[in-house]
């Protein structure tokens, strides 16, 4: 599914076309591939006040996040200094550009301070390079001190803006820590939001509790190394891509999907090294059928990814028995009996990770939808509930909801509707299979232990819904 | 040195496709790879050396002398994983089972995999007799005059092409001819022959329901399913139809319906020794016990006694001989329905005292088998028939139903051209 328009627009010549016309230029997303590291050149780090998360410099130079000795600069913010810069001399700099815009405003604690970001950000968004990363890091508004919390949901506002001033693929999103949450919790979702892989995540918020086990990654290119997963509707479009994401990242991968996709199935398991297991997902026999094929074969279980989901679009007045009760059977009913089953089962290991895929729709609503988006804020209701219940067993569970994907089912839609919905967006794109892959990886990681009961968009901060 | 048994781990086949259906343009190789990636992803075996593949077809062009070792190379195991072909007609996917299953007991190899493969859509068609001297000729001859008149041979006639045909070469008779008196000369009605042909499909229907194909398939070019399964097929209906073999004999039942279709397909079993299967965290769905092959004189024999496909009796006899068996030592009987009146002749023999006495040498007949017990997820008039498929179809099939029972012997009874019979002995 190429952009002819996202190609067009990055030749010469259509830059100078769009430029002068006006057209909307979406830039060229930086994407991970295996080895990259997160950033690409150097990351700046700024932060309000002397005091920020104990640890975060450490972390962003010894992980090798780009934070590096020399060519970086940890930012005191001082009023007073020139252009609020700080004391590193910006000749040692002058024509750097910065892969990454870290600001740590987690000791923000009034109005007044959060200034001390304008002044960050007004020196530094200049230089951002091209698909450049901007993360803000704040602390959970507590419901406690009026003042406090209005700083702190501020960041909120601030990063849902920058996200649509950003251009050419740079991204802003927003880290809240919960309660007593410290830089180690913060490693998995910096290196998400950072490198390639958080693409077409976007003015988005990740809400990151303390981390609930401390067993690290080894080899970040094998961050999910002996784990095993099993991805439902696995046969194509996103399935597919995130069998192929967590089999690059070390997972071994059940590639699950109904009988009738078992062609498509057996070529996505024969390319990730997995196996194919033909299973309705809604039929009565399917949790017996997924424990028995994971412990027999593979002695237990690590990652549980409900990918598997269908649409049957109608109206609600003239919405079907038929075709509201198959869409949520499949796409809610049956993730909460095989969640059911898979927790009392006593196969999903410590450390576990459950993952469901909502959907905008299941956010803002979608005409016609009204089955789909019941489905998909349902997952979003079950997501939130489980997760103590998970967490208590050593695991997470959470969500991801895409929003428009380039897929077989989105090439489906006529030209002129795809192209519009394809640029309502800050990223002005579709994003691909492997953005919503991506994410689902790093939810997984061990590192993100931290990250529970959330629901994580990769809509490239979708207009609707937002 | 010790012999062990090999295992049956499972199996994998495409839906079979009627003739000049959705497979007319998948060659026998096409097929074959297809269901060997198949296989290969329901086991994760991406990249494994198995000891052997051995595979055939019954029509095969003869540019596919290397079918099973082409479709290996072609599919996801290991380019070091060494194949050959098999032929032996209808009983080709059974014999292949029964030799790598062999090589597992001796020791020679643990694993490997069993299979056949069979399109008539996409069958060789030879040329004449009178064309190929011709050309022959024609390349041997020493200058352009010599090839001149080699080739100003060729009369018109000559370029009419030679399609495959299942009629025996040394009767001229079809096979569905050659049942036809079978039929006839045992007294096989109609209506027996019809409910066998609609319970198989009712049976084979209600195993796709209950998912019990779910791990034996994996679909193929648009197929989910067999495409000449008919669920709401009734002895009532297949009543209408009219006879088509045997119809110059004096009561013709033969119809379409309770005669297998002409099929493409294609099927794979993973076969290993119990070792290789708990190392690679594979199941065990039951062992191969033992097999037995035979054939009759159909050419010169009794047309009752001697029917061309009365082989399996023979071989069926002889196997219980061997392991001391009798019909109540099974759970379940596998036999292939190349028409519904092969199947039936074939109990009527085993109860028949004079044949059994005659023919297999027994005093005693081997006597009936529980029919509850016979073909219980249908069998080929309802999943078709691609020849050289059908063997590795029912092995998977039976090692699974044994599975799910839990324990128990399952008997496999294929007949084949030439007057030839293929049976063997699962055992859960």
């Amino acid at each position: 599914m190429s952009d002819r328009y996202l190609t067009l627009i990055n030749s010469p010549f259509g830059r100078t076309v769009a430029t002068r016309v006006g057209l909307p230029r979406p830039g060229v997303l930086r994407r991970y591939q295996l080895g990259d590291p997160v950033l690409e050149g150097p990351l700046r780090l700024g932060r309000v006040g002397a005091d920020g998360i104990k640890g975060l410099p450490e972390l962003l130079t010894g992980v090798g996040l780009g934070l590096v000795e020399g060519d970086s600069e940890v930012v005191s913010q001082d009023r007073d200094a020139s252009c609020g810069v700080g004391s590193v001399s910006t000749r040692e700099t002058g024509r750097q550009r910065w892969s990454g815009l870290v600001f740590d405003a987690s000791a923000a604690s009034r109005p007044g301070e959060l200034a001390e970001l304008r002044d960050f950000f007004a020196g530094a968004l200049r230089r951002l390079a091209p698909a450049g990363r901007v993360v803000v890091i704040g602390r959970q508004p507590q419901g406690q001190d009026p003042v406090l919390d209005a700083t702190r949901n501020a960041l909120d506002g601030i990063i849902r803006s920058l996200a649509k001033e950003l251009r050419a693929g740079a991204t802003a999103n927003l880290v809240l820590l919960t309660g007593d949450a410290d830089a180690a919790a913060l490693e998995g979702p910096l290196r998400f939001l950072l490198s390639g892989r958080s693409a077409y995540v976007d003015g988005q918020v990740l809400v990151v509790g303390a981390l609930a086990d401390e067993s690290g990654v080894a080899d970040w290119n094998q961050p999910l190394a002996g784990r095993v997963a099993v991805v439902t509707g696995a046969a194509r479009g996103i399935g597919a891509a995130i069998a192929a994401a967590l089999a690059r990242d070390g997972a071994r991968v059940i590639a699950a999907d109904l009988p009738a996709a078992g062609e498509a199935l057996s070529k996505v398991a024969n390319q990730v090294g997995g196996t194919a297991l033909q299973l309705d997902i809604a039929a009565p026999q399917a949790a017996g059928r997924l424990i028995q094929h994971a412990e027999t074969r593979y002695g237990g279980l690590d990652l549980v990814i409900h990918n598997a989901g269908i649409t049957r679009d109608k109206l609600l007045a003239n919405m079907s028995v038929k075709h509201w009760d198959s869409v949520l059977a499949v796409n809610l009913e049956a993730q909460l009996l095989l969640n059911r089953a898979l927790l009392d089962s006593g196969l999903l290991r410590a450390g576990h990770r459950l993952v469901s895929l909502a959907s905008t729709s299941g956010i803002a609503g979608n005409r016609g939808q009204t089955n789909y988006a019941a489905s998909k804020a349902g997952v979003i209701g079950m997501v939130r509930s489980w997760s103590s219940e998970v967490a208590a067993q050593g695991g997470t569970i959470n969500a991801v909801a895409p929003g428009f994907i380039d897929t077989d089912m989105t090439h489906a839609m006529p030209f002129a509707t795809r192209e519009v919905a394809r640029r309502l967006n800050s990223l002005q794109q579709a994003g691909l299979p492997v953005d919503v892959a991506e994410a689902v990886g790093f939810l997984c990681w061990p590192a993100s232990s931290g990250v529970n009961g959330q629901v994580l968009r990769v809509c490239g901060q979708n207009l609707v819904g937002a | 040195m010790s012999i062990r048994r090999a295992a049956v781990v499972g199996g994998n086949r495409i839906p079979f496709a009627r003739a000049n259906g959705p497979y007319a343009r998948a060659s026998n190789q096409d097929m074959l790879t297809a269901t060997l990636d198949g296989l290969v992803a329901r086991f994760g075996l991406q990249g494994e050396r198995l000891g052997e593949v051995a595979a055939g077809a019954v029509l095969k062009h003869s540019q596919d002398f290397n079918l099973t070792r082409e479709s290996v190379l072609g599919s996801a195991l290991s380019p070091f994983t060494p194949a050959y072909d098999v032929q032996q007609a209808c009983g080709t996917g059974l014999e292949t089972t029964i030799l790598v299953a062999n090589k597992i007991a001796l020791g020679q190899i643990d694993s490997g995999v069993a299979g056949g493969v069979d399109t008539v859509s996409d069958a060789p068609i030879a040329v004449s007799e009178g064309l190929r001297t011709a050309l022959l000729n024609a390349n041997r001859a020493k200058d352009v005059t010599g090839r001149l008149r080699a080739l100003a041979k060729i009369r018109p006639a000559h370029l009419l092409p030679n399609p495959p045909s299942n009629s025996e070469p040394r009767t001229g008779l079809s096979m569905g001819e050659h049942q036809a008196i079978t039929t006839a000369e045992w007294q096989i009605s109609r209506t027996a022959q019809d409910e066998l042909a609609a319970a198989s499909h009712q049976k084979l229907a209600a195993a796709y329901d209950r998912g019990f194909m779910d791990d034996l398939l994996t679909p193929f070019l648009t197929l989910t399913r067999d495409q000449n399964l008919r669920p709401d097929s009734t002895a009532e209906a297949l009543a209408a139809l009219s006879p088509v073999f045997g119809t110059r004999l004096p009561n013709p039942t033969m119809t379409a319906g309770n005669s297998t279709p002409l099929t493409d397909g294609a099927s794979t079993v993973l076969l290993s020794s119990d070792e290789w299967a708990a190392e690679h965290n594979l199941p065990v769905l039951a062992h191969f016990v033992d097999a037995e092959t035979a054939a009759v004189d159909y050419v010169h024999g009794d047309r009752k006694y001697d029917g061309l496909l009365l082989a399996p009796t023979h071989a069926v006899a002889r196997l219980l001989e061997r392991n001391k068996l009798t019909f109540d030592d099974f759970d379940f009987f596998e036999i292939h329905e190349a028409f519904a009146s092969t199947v039936l002749a074939t109990l009527a023999a085993w109860e028949d005292a004079d044949f059994c006495r005659d023919r297999l040498g027994r005093s005693a007949p081997l006597g009936a088998i529980d029919r509850s017990k016979l073909n219980v997820n249908g069998s080929s008039l309802a999943a078709g028939h691609p020849f050289a498929a059908t063997g590795g179809r029912i092995v998977a099939s039976l090692a699974k139903q044994l599975h799910e029972k839990g324990s128990g012997r399952g008997l496999i009874s294929i007949c084949a051209a030439g007057g030839q019979g293929v049976v063997a002995i699962l055992q859960a």
